[in-house]
Protein backbone atom coordinates (compact mmCIF):
# COMPACT_ATOMS: atom_id res chain seq x y z
CA UNK A 1 0.00 0.00 0.00
CA UNK A 2 1.46 3.51 -1.37
CA UNK A 3 1.13 6.52 1.24
CA UNK A 4 -1.42 8.20 -0.92
CA UNK A 5 -3.95 4.96 -0.66
CA UNK A 6 -3.39 4.99 3.10
CA UNK A 7 -3.67 8.53 3.62
CA UNK A 8 -7.19 8.07 1.72
CA UNK A 9 -8.45 5.24 3.78
CA UNK A 10 -8.51 7.15 6.75
CA UNK A 11 -11.92 7.39 8.36
CA UNK A 12 -12.83 11.20 7.89
CA UNK A 13 -13.62 11.32 11.77
CA UNK A 14 -10.40 9.98 12.68
CA UNK A 15 -8.56 12.80 10.26
CA UNK A 16 -10.51 15.36 11.95
CA UNK A 17 -9.89 14.07 15.24
CA UNK A 18 -6.18 13.84 14.52
CA UNK A 19 -6.53 17.88 13.20
CA UNK A 20 -8.50 19.17 15.87
CA UNK A 21 -5.76 17.32 18.64
CA UNK A 22 -2.77 19.33 16.73
CA UNK A 23 -4.93 22.18 17.15
CA UNK A 24 -6.45 22.08 20.76
CA UNK A 25 -2.79 21.15 22.21
CA UNK A 26 -1.25 23.81 19.63
CA UNK A 27 -3.74 26.78 20.80
CA UNK A 28 -3.34 25.42 25.05
CA UNK A 29 0.62 25.71 24.12
CA UNK A 30 0.21 29.67 22.51
CA UNK A 31 -2.17 30.24 25.20
CA UNK A 32 -0.35 29.17 28.55
CA UNK A 33 3.53 30.51 26.58
CA UNK A 34 1.15 33.56 26.32
CA UNK A 35 0.10 34.08 29.79
CA UNK A 36 3.40 33.18 31.13
CA UNK A 37 4.94 36.00 29.26
CA UNK A 38 2.36 38.76 30.31
CA UNK A 39 3.01 37.16 33.74
CA UNK A 40 6.88 38.18 33.43
CA UNK A 41 6.23 42.20 32.40
CA UNK A 42 8.19 43.44 29.52
CA UNK A 43 10.93 41.32 28.58
CA UNK A 44 12.98 44.52 26.86
CA UNK A 45 12.75 46.08 30.55
CA UNK A 46 13.83 43.21 32.22
CA UNK A 47 16.40 42.38 29.81
CA UNK A 48 17.73 46.72 30.29
CA UNK A 49 17.35 46.13 34.16
CA UNK A 50 18.80 42.57 34.90
CA UNK A 51 20.48 41.93 31.77
CA UNK A 52 19.91 39.06 29.44
CA UNK A 53 20.88 36.11 31.76
CA UNK A 54 18.39 37.85 33.98
CA UNK A 55 15.78 37.87 31.15
CA UNK A 56 16.36 34.54 30.83
CA UNK A 57 16.12 33.11 34.12
CA UNK A 58 13.01 35.21 34.60
CA UNK A 59 11.73 33.00 31.86
CA UNK A 60 12.98 29.99 32.54
CA UNK A 61 12.19 30.10 36.21
CA UNK A 62 8.32 30.43 35.26
CA UNK A 63 6.43 26.97 35.34
CA UNK A 64 3.39 28.78 33.16
CA UNK A 65 6.46 28.39 30.54
CA UNK A 66 7.23 25.00 30.81
CA UNK A 67 3.74 23.93 30.62
CA UNK A 68 3.25 26.41 27.03
CA UNK A 69 6.17 24.40 25.58
CA UNK A 70 4.82 21.32 27.13
CA UNK A 71 1.89 21.24 24.81
CA UNK A 72 4.02 22.82 22.05
CA UNK A 73 6.01 19.96 21.93
CA UNK A 74 2.79 17.54 22.74
CA UNK A 75 0.62 19.81 19.15
CA UNK A 76 4.43 18.78 17.24
CA UNK A 77 4.36 15.29 18.04
CA UNK A 78 0.39 15.48 17.17
CA UNK A 79 1.76 16.88 13.86
CA UNK A 80 3.84 14.00 12.97
CA UNK A 81 1.36 11.48 14.02
CA UNK A 82 -1.50 12.71 11.65
CA UNK A 83 1.16 13.18 8.78
CA UNK A 84 1.66 9.43 9.52
CA UNK A 85 -1.53 8.63 8.33
CA UNK A 86 -2.70 12.02 6.17
CA UNK A 87 -1.37 14.03 3.30
CA UNK A 88 0.94 16.88 4.20
CA UNK A 89 -1.61 18.72 2.21
CA UNK A 90 -4.55 17.99 3.90
CA UNK A 91 -3.14 18.92 7.52
CA UNK A 92 -0.47 21.74 7.17
CA UNK A 93 -3.07 24.02 5.79
CA UNK A 94 -5.78 22.96 7.96
CA UNK A 95 -4.23 22.97 11.82
CA UNK A 96 -2.25 26.25 10.33
CA UNK A 97 -5.47 28.22 9.29
CA UNK A 98 -7.90 26.64 12.16
CA UNK A 99 -5.20 27.17 15.13
CA UNK A 100 -5.56 31.01 14.38
CA UNK A 101 -9.46 31.42 14.97
CA UNK A 102 -8.89 29.01 18.11
CA UNK A 103 -6.20 31.05 18.92
CA UNK A 104 -8.54 34.20 18.89
CA UNK A 105 -11.00 32.68 20.70
CA UNK A 106 -8.75 31.11 23.60
CA UNK A 107 -7.84 34.50 23.84
CA UNK A 108 -10.83 36.09 24.22
CA UNK A 109 -11.59 33.62 26.77
CA UNK A 110 -8.98 32.85 29.00
CA UNK A 111 -6.31 35.56 28.57
CA UNK A 112 -9.40 38.28 28.69
CA UNK A 113 -8.46 39.98 25.48
CA UNK A 114 -10.29 42.43 23.51
CA UNK A 115 -10.48 40.92 20.14
CA UNK A 116 -13.05 43.69 18.35
CA UNK A 117 -14.28 43.42 14.98
CA UNK A 118 -10.98 44.37 13.81
CA UNK A 119 -8.84 41.50 14.77
CA UNK A 120 -12.01 38.96 13.78
CA UNK A 121 -11.63 39.88 10.49
CA UNK A 122 -8.02 40.07 10.39
CA UNK A 123 -8.12 36.33 12.13
CA UNK A 124 -10.35 35.33 9.82
CA UNK A 125 -8.69 36.57 6.79
CA UNK A 126 -5.58 35.16 7.67
CA UNK A 127 -7.08 31.66 8.19
CA UNK A 128 -8.14 31.98 4.44
CA UNK A 129 -5.37 33.31 3.47
CA UNK A 130 -3.37 30.22 5.15
CA UNK A 131 -5.26 28.09 3.77
CA UNK A 132 -4.86 28.94 0.54
CA UNK A 133 -1.58 29.48 0.36
CA UNK A 134 -0.63 26.07 2.39
CA UNK A 135 -3.47 23.87 0.31
CA UNK B 1 11.27 45.33 14.66
CA UNK B 2 10.54 41.96 17.13
CA UNK B 3 7.52 41.25 14.75
CA UNK B 4 9.28 41.57 11.72
CA UNK B 5 12.20 39.19 13.17
CA UNK B 6 9.20 36.92 14.56
CA UNK B 7 7.91 37.40 10.96
CA UNK B 8 11.28 36.40 8.70
CA UNK B 9 13.30 34.02 11.02
CA UNK B 10 10.87 31.30 11.18
CA UNK B 11 10.18 30.59 7.55
CA UNK B 12 13.94 31.60 6.76
CA UNK B 13 15.39 29.07 9.52
CA UNK B 14 12.77 26.44 8.13
CA UNK B 15 13.89 26.73 4.38
CA UNK B 16 17.64 26.55 6.26
CA UNK B 17 17.25 23.59 7.38
CA UNK B 18 15.03 22.06 4.33
CA UNK B 19 18.05 22.97 2.45
CA UNK B 20 20.89 21.58 4.72
CA UNK B 21 18.44 18.26 5.22
CA UNK B 22 17.95 17.86 1.49
CA UNK B 23 21.68 18.56 0.66
CA UNK B 24 22.51 15.56 2.85
CA UNK B 25 22.03 11.72 2.17
CA UNK B 26 19.28 10.08 3.28
CA UNK B 27 19.41 9.21 7.21
CA UNK B 28 18.03 6.09 8.34
CA UNK B 29 16.88 5.25 11.75
CA UNK B 30 19.29 2.63 12.44
CA UNK B 31 22.13 5.41 12.22
CA UNK B 32 20.38 8.12 14.29
CA UNK B 33 24.02 9.49 15.07
CA UNK B 34 24.29 10.80 11.72
CA UNK B 35 21.39 13.21 12.82
CA UNK B 36 23.74 14.76 15.60
CA UNK B 37 26.54 15.34 12.94
CA UNK B 38 24.00 16.93 10.78
CA UNK B 39 23.61 19.51 13.27
CA UNK B 40 26.85 20.49 12.84
CA UNK B 41 26.37 21.77 9.03
CA UNK B 42 26.12 25.62 8.10
CA UNK B 43 22.47 25.74 6.83
CA UNK B 44 21.38 23.23 9.35
CA UNK B 45 23.57 25.10 12.20
CA UNK B 46 22.26 28.48 10.74
CA UNK B 47 18.45 27.24 10.51
CA UNK B 48 18.83 26.54 13.84
CA UNK B 49 20.11 29.93 15.13
CA UNK B 50 17.55 31.47 13.60
CA UNK B 51 14.54 29.61 14.73
CA UNK B 52 15.90 30.45 18.05
CA UNK B 53 15.99 33.89 17.21
CA UNK B 54 12.78 33.49 16.00
CA UNK B 55 11.35 31.80 19.75
CA UNK B 56 13.25 34.80 21.48
CA UNK B 57 11.65 37.03 19.67
CA UNK B 58 8.23 35.81 19.66
CA UNK B 59 8.52 35.18 23.35
CA UNK B 60 9.51 39.03 23.44
CA UNK B 61 6.46 40.36 21.27
CA UNK B 62 4.30 38.28 23.61
CA UNK B 63 5.75 39.80 26.54
CA UNK B 64 4.12 43.18 25.62
CA UNK B 65 1.35 42.47 22.73
CA UNK B 66 -1.51 40.48 22.87
CA UNK B 67 -1.45 36.79 21.12
CA UNK B 68 -4.76 37.90 19.07
CA UNK B 69 -2.34 40.46 17.30
CA UNK B 70 0.87 38.90 17.28
CA UNK B 71 -0.32 35.50 15.60
CA UNK B 72 -2.17 37.28 12.60
CA UNK B 73 0.36 39.80 12.61
CA UNK B 74 3.58 37.29 11.93
CA UNK B 75 1.45 35.40 9.80
CA UNK B 76 2.61 37.66 6.82
CA UNK B 77 5.73 35.27 7.12
CA UNK B 78 3.74 33.02 4.96
CA UNK B 79 3.96 35.68 2.80
CA UNK B 80 7.57 35.76 2.56
CA UNK B 81 8.02 32.81 2.00
CA UNK B 82 5.69 32.25 -0.99
CA UNK B 83 7.56 35.98 -2.23
CA UNK B 84 10.87 34.44 -1.77
CA UNK B 85 9.79 31.06 -3.60
CA UNK B 86 8.84 32.75 -6.83
CA UNK B 87 11.42 35.62 -7.40
CA UNK B 88 15.23 33.72 -5.55
CA UNK B 89 13.71 29.85 -6.16
CA UNK B 90 11.90 30.70 -9.75
CA UNK B 91 9.02 28.72 -8.29
CA UNK B 92 5.72 29.14 -10.32
CA UNK B 93 2.63 30.78 -8.12
CA UNK B 94 -0.59 29.48 -9.17
CA UNK B 95 -4.33 31.93 -8.96
CA UNK B 96 -5.52 30.34 -5.48
CA UNK B 97 -1.72 31.25 -3.67
CA UNK B 98 -1.45 34.86 -5.01
CA UNK B 99 -5.31 34.97 -3.34
CA UNK B 100 -3.82 33.86 -0.33
CA UNK B 101 -0.87 36.49 -0.52
CA UNK B 102 -3.47 38.80 -1.09
CA UNK B 103 -5.75 37.74 2.08
CA UNK B 104 -3.32 37.25 4.65
CA UNK B 105 -2.00 41.22 3.48
CA UNK B 106 -5.48 42.42 4.17
CA UNK B 107 -5.59 40.62 7.44
CA UNK B 108 -2.30 42.19 8.48
CA UNK B 109 -3.38 45.42 7.70
CA UNK B 110 -6.42 45.06 9.61
CA UNK B 111 -4.59 44.16 12.84
CA UNK B 112 -1.91 46.68 12.77
CA UNK B 113 -3.99 49.80 12.83
CA UNK B 114 -5.32 48.80 16.08
CA UNK B 115 -3.64 48.64 19.39
CA UNK B 116 -1.28 45.97 20.16
CA UNK B 117 -2.21 45.13 24.02
CA UNK B 118 -6.11 45.20 25.40
CA UNK B 119 -5.79 48.31 28.44
CA UNK B 120 -6.64 46.66 31.82
CA UNK B 121 -8.01 48.72 34.52
CA UNK B 122 -4.66 49.27 37.07
CA UNK B 123 -5.20 49.80 40.96
CA UNK B 124 -5.35 53.55 40.73
CA UNK B 125 -8.39 53.90 38.40
CA UNK B 126 -10.19 51.44 40.47
CA UNK B 127 -10.07 52.86 44.02
CA UNK B 128 -13.48 51.24 45.04
CA UNK B 129 -12.48 47.42 45.11
CA UNK B 130 -9.84 48.83 47.42
CA UNK B 131 -11.89 50.43 49.63
CA UNK B 132 -13.95 47.17 50.34
CA UNK B 133 -11.05 45.45 51.17
CA UNK B 134 -10.01 48.52 53.67
CA UNK B 135 -13.65 47.24 55.13
CA UNK B 136 -12.95 44.30 55.14
CA UNK B 137 -9.77 44.31 57.31
CA UNK B 138 -11.74 46.81 59.35
CA UNK B 139 -14.22 44.44 60.23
Amino acid sequence: MNFASQAAHVNPWSAAAMIACVVLCSTAGEVLTAAAMKSLGDLDEIRARAGLKGAIRAVLTCPLFFAGVSFLALAFFSLLFALNHLNLSLVAPASASLTLVTNAIAGKIFLKENVDRRRWTAAVLVCIGVYLLAH
Amino acid sequence: MILGLVAICAPLGDSCLSRGMTALPAISLSHPVTLIAAVFTPWIALGIALLIAFFASYLTALSWADLTFVLPATAFGNVIVALLARFWLHDSISLERWAGIVLITLGVSFVAQGPSLTERPTSRESPEPAIEIEQEQVR
